[in-house]
């Protein structure tokens, strides 16, 4: 298979996902087989091509040009690499994941939801290999457009009002100030193209770069940096699986993604280190760290906390891009996978307790560990890898990153990464140490053990898993990176 | 044969108009405006296939020539010239590919909307305004241009009355379409009056020749006001768009669908003409402030339309204060005198009506099956008739301008126009006015998916397939063409920079 092949069947294939969703709508078994093989396949091609990026080729393809010099092309390189196969290999997890839950569940709609899914897949997927901002551009907004009849899922008033937010927030930022920002950068350079070292050198003053980059940041409202972060917990109407998946990875993700891509191949990190026309962005990260975790002690609802203690974790890979050094962009892209592994983790954690226990609130959740010890075992190591301990992968991210900060002399900025990892500890560890410590509010002592599905069980068990592996193995994923680093 | 195209272009439904009146009988009618209909839009598609030809020595590029066509054999400034360029073609492919794809949809809305005596009389004026509206675009003569202004105008007066089978409201819409629409004609007949005193000839090319704007002459000037504020009516330029509304929400639904997707956008071209083609662009545009007055009425009207489009209740009344805005965009690329804005422009005509053709041809498909157009009525309709909705849905998301859709190359355009010129403002309000159309949009699906339907409506099904087709693709048209842009972005540039005489 030529890497040509590859790159379009890693297109198509997610695609075809959705065809087959489509028509073996009335046979479940069938229908969530060819996704499962389907999930697996893409994983396959994704890894396919690992060897060749590593060597040091950038395997591409022209699909079509759409105006003239607009092509929608994809060229892989390392951090889309990096991020094509977290999302392509986490969709296997989440899909045994979501078999689980949405039977046990009995939820509705199953045939959308797999379709839908397999699309965001699949803009996914395209955003992580897009060759030009112009791509990258459309299969964010179709990853935007995809993802809201997975947000409304219940279809109920409440899920109206958050598809309404998560709309509203990602439509607006993107339309208002992410395209302007891409037809200006059409403008000013006369190409879209990433290209390393990025296209805008001494295309513009540097105040008007100031403006452009903060309009590619905030217009990026994936990112979540704040004030545009209220469609994360708004979305978190949604099914556990897709909160797991694209509000712990596939969306928000391709939001921070976005933002490092700006950073490394539009502007460069050379530009923006020596303009330092990133600095105020640098702050409003800086500021979204703590004031999402400090937001997040405060949410008594599991899956908000969640909410926003990603608002804030996503932060850390913005304020990484907008450090503009080596340490901040590896920590940054590093991030991308530790943090993918270990929120997954906990969102699954969540819907399981949710579908065995069916409590959603913090503080019912007392004793939890003595029905659902995996489940809660599982909840302290996906807790443990944000904090960022070792062994866990998240140790690494949250080390280069504060020696990013540390060598560009922002002394405040590592003293921000501190306290934040603090908070993270105050607001997710006490849910397994009560989990595990407590009593229960009421009922008797010894109901035994009553885990979720085991469709549930393993994937959280996997993710937990690797959660540890990216520790063992972070040194693969710093091989990758570091010719975008410039290490 | 072909020789003889551009007025065979004219002349088969021009013919075919009273021939209607003669077969009376319904089905035989319709086979025989059907066939008529796409041998038009045959023939057009002949026509832009001689004006645009791709060059071997350019790499293919695409080259502009120009049909001209004497009537009678009497030559140009005396006998009437029909004259084709890149835009013309242009225009005349989607006004009679719309013109045939509405069509055939129309048995089966109009069985239900117009009474079956009335049928016969409905396909007479269907061609005849496909013929008027034809007519504006082929023709070089520019008193040939105002004969056919008034066909089309009549025979859509017409059209909008046979609404009043539904509600008498048709009545009045169509009346206050009558007055306005009279009074614009008036406006361009006395400008058309004047430019004849002042060059003697009422042909357009030999117009331009004759025309000296460099004096700037008191009569040019007042022609030139009348023509404009005459043509901004007939297309309905904020604010001389009172007249849309109700005409487009009480027509029958297929009238609606044909006359949103082309009439006014005929009328632009006209504007576009007259513009460009007789009194070029630097008396427009430099000798006189019009394109500050263009940018601004657009842009108002942009606001001002998409803000009562959210507060409207019938869908349909919603969809034409949309169009009402979408010409604004349209103005707007106009305003800019750039090629980039030009084409933007000019491809938002090509975009939109495909976009709002298949929009309201879903309103007339929920017409149908509800026998209302009215929001309230449309709770849970996402459910019941899920493929007319998707469709809408996907429609929605080309008027908001969503990549991937026909929507978002002409916002593209519109936005390089205005960062090319340095208008920030403009590129800022240009974007901000799509999220209005998200809100517009989004109000009819949340009602159409998230509320429950009304006990009543049972029995709403899906609406019937020689509906659903035309429909869907119109509307998989609006995508195909927000990711294949070669016929619709390709012919528009061409066509602009021909206008700006930046091509020969």
């Amino acid at each position: 298979m030529t890497s040509e092949t590859a790159l379009k069947l890693a297109l198509a294939l997610p695609l075809i996902a959705t065809l087959l969703t489509g028509l073996f709508a009335a046979r479940p078994n069938l229908r969530e087989f060819f996704t499962l093989l389907i999930a697996g396949a893409l994983f396959l091609v994704v890894a396919s091509l690992t060897p060749a990026v590593l060597a040091g080729a950038r395997p591409a393809v022209t699909l079509l040009e759409v105006l003239p010099g607009l092509r929608i092309a994809l060229e892989v390189e390392p951090l889309g690499m990096l991020f094509a196969l977290i999302a392509s290999g986490l969709w296997i997890v989440t899909t045994c994941y979501s078999i689980g839950y949405m039977r046990a569940h009995n939820e509705g709609h199953q045939t959308r939801f797999y379709a839908c899914f397999a699309i965001a897949i699949f803009a996914a997927v395209g955003a992580a290999m897009a060759q030009n901002m112009f791509s990258l551009f459309i299969f964010y907004e179709v990853l935007t457009l995809s993802t809201y009849p997975l947000v409304t899922h219940h279809g109920t008033e409440s899920a109206c009002k958050g598809g309404r937010t998560y709309l509203g927030i990602l439509l607006f930022t993107s339309v208002a100030f992410l395209l302007l920002a891409v037809v200006w950068t059409w403008m000013i350079a006369g190409t879209l193209d990433f290209k390393p070292g990025g296209i805008l050198q001494g295309k513009a003053s540097d105040g008007m770069l100031m403006v452009l980059l903060a309009l590619y940041v905030f217009g990026t409202g994936k990112a979540a940096v704040m004030p545009f972060h209220r469609w994360l917990p708004a979305a978190m109407v949604a099914p556990t699986p897709v909160s797991a998946l694209l509000h712990a990875v596939a969306v928000v993700k391709v939001g921070v993604f976005t933002v490092m891509k700006v950073a490394v191949y539009i502007f460069g990190i050379d530009l923006l280190s020596s303009t330092g026309i990133s600095l105020p962005l640098m702050y409003a990260a800086a500021a979204t760290v703590l004031i999402a975790s400090l937001v997040a002690l405060t949410k008594d609802n599991l899956k908000a906390r969640l909410a926003y203690s990603t608002v804030s974790q996503l932060s850390y890979i913005v304020l990484g891009a907008m450090l503009a050094n080596r340490w901040g962009v590896m920590g940054g892209s590093m991030h991308i996978a530790m943090h993918a592994f270990g929120k997954i983790t906990l969102f699954f954690c969540a819907g399981a307790i949710y579908v065995a226990a069916h409590k959603t609130e913090i503080s019912d959740m007392r004793g939890i560990g003595r029905t659902m010890p995996v489940t809660t075992f599982a909840f302290l190591l996906g807790s443990l890898s944000v904090i960022g301990l070792p062994p866990f992968g998240g140790a690494w991210s949250k080390w280069y990153l504060a020696l990013g900060a540390a060598e560009a002399h922002h002394g405040v900025l590592v003293a921000v990464l501190m306290i934040s990892s603090l908070l993270n500890i105050a607001y997710l560890l006490p849910i397994p140490v009560r989990g595990f410590f407590s009593a229960p509010d009421s009922g008797p002592d010894d109901v035994g053990i009553k885990e979720a599905p085991l469709f549930c069980l393993v994937p959280l068990c996997l993710t937990a898993a690797g959660g540890v592996v990216l520790f063992f193995f972070a040194d693969k994923i710093y091989e990758l990176l570091a010719p975008i680093a410039q290490i | 044969m072909e020789r003889h195209l551009p007025i065979l272009q004219i002349i088969v439904p021009l013919i075919a108009a009273p021939l209607c009146l003669l077969i009376r009988q319904r089905t035989l009618v319709y086979g025989f405006a059907l066939s008529v209909c796409w041998a038009t839009f045959a023939m057009a598609v002949m026509l832009l296939m001689r004006v645009v030809v791709a060059d071997p020595s350019h790499g293919d590029s695409l080259v502009a020539t120009q049909i001209t066509y004497q009537l009678g054999g009497w030559l140009a400034p005396w006998g009437i010239e029909y004259r084709i360029d890149t835009l013309s073609a242009f225009m005349l492919l989607f006004v009679s590919g719309i013109g045939a794809v509405v069509l055939s949809y129309a048995p089966l809305s109009i069985s239900r909307e117009i009474h079956r005596s009335q049928h016969y009389q409905f396909y007479a004026a269907y061609l005849l305004c496909l013929t008027g509206l034809l007519g504006i675009t082929i023709t070089g003569d520019l008193f040939n241009l105002f004969v056919f202004l008034e066909i089309s105008a009549l025979a859509s007066y017409a059209l909008i009355s046979l609404g009043a089978n539904q509600t008498r409201k048709a009545l009045t819409a169509a009346f206050q379409y009558l007055v306005m629409g009279t009074i614009g004609a008036t406006f361009i007949l006395i400008g058309i009056g004047l430019m004849y005193q002042v060059t003697g000839t009422l042909n357009m090319a030999d117009m331009e020749s004759r025309l000296d704007t460099d004096t700037g002459q008191r009569t040019v000037l007042v022609a030139f006001a009348f023509l404009s504020v005459g043509i901004s009516i007939k297309m309905a330029l904020f604010p001389l768009h009172a007249w849309l509304p109700g005409a487009y929400a009480y027509a029958p639904s297929v009238v609606t669908a044909f006359l949103a997707a082309t009439a006014t956008k005929v009328s632009v071209y006209i504007l576009l003409r007259c513009i460009f083609s007789i009194f070029k662009s630097g008396f427009a545009f430099e000798s006189l402030p019009f394109d500050a007055g263009l940018m601004t009425l657009s842009l108002l009207g942009i606001f001002v339309a998409s803000t009562a489009a959210i507060f409207q209740t019938n869908i349909k009344r919603m969809l034409a204060y949309s169009s009402v805005a979408q010409i604004g965009y349209i103005v707007l690329g106009i305003s800019f005198a750039s090629v980039n804005g030009l084409t933007g422009g000019i491809v938002h005509l090509f975009n939109h009506a495909l976009i709002k053709g298949g929009l309201f041809l879903a309103m007339g498909c929920i017409a149908l099956r509800l026998g209302s157009v009215e929001l309230n009525d449309m709770r849970g309709i996402g459910r019941r008739m899920p493929v007319t909705m998707f469709a809408w849905v996907i429609g929605g998301l080309g008027l908001i301008g969503v990549p991937v859709t026909a929507g978002f190359i002409s916002k593209w355009y519109l936005i390089s126009a205005a960062l090319e010129r340095g208008w920030w403002p403009v590129a800022v309000l240009t974007l901000l006015s799509s999220l209005l159309a998200l809100i517009y949009v989004w109000r009819v699906v949340e009602v159409a998916y998230f509320q429950s339907p009304p006990e009543r409506e049972a029995e709403v099904t899906e609406a019937p397939l020689a509906m659903l087709i035309p429909t869907c693709l119109l509307i998989a048209a609006s995508v195909i063409f927000g990711l294949w842009t070669s016929l619709s972005a390709g012919v528009a540039r061409q066509a602009a920079e021909v206008l700006l005489g930046a091509m020969p």
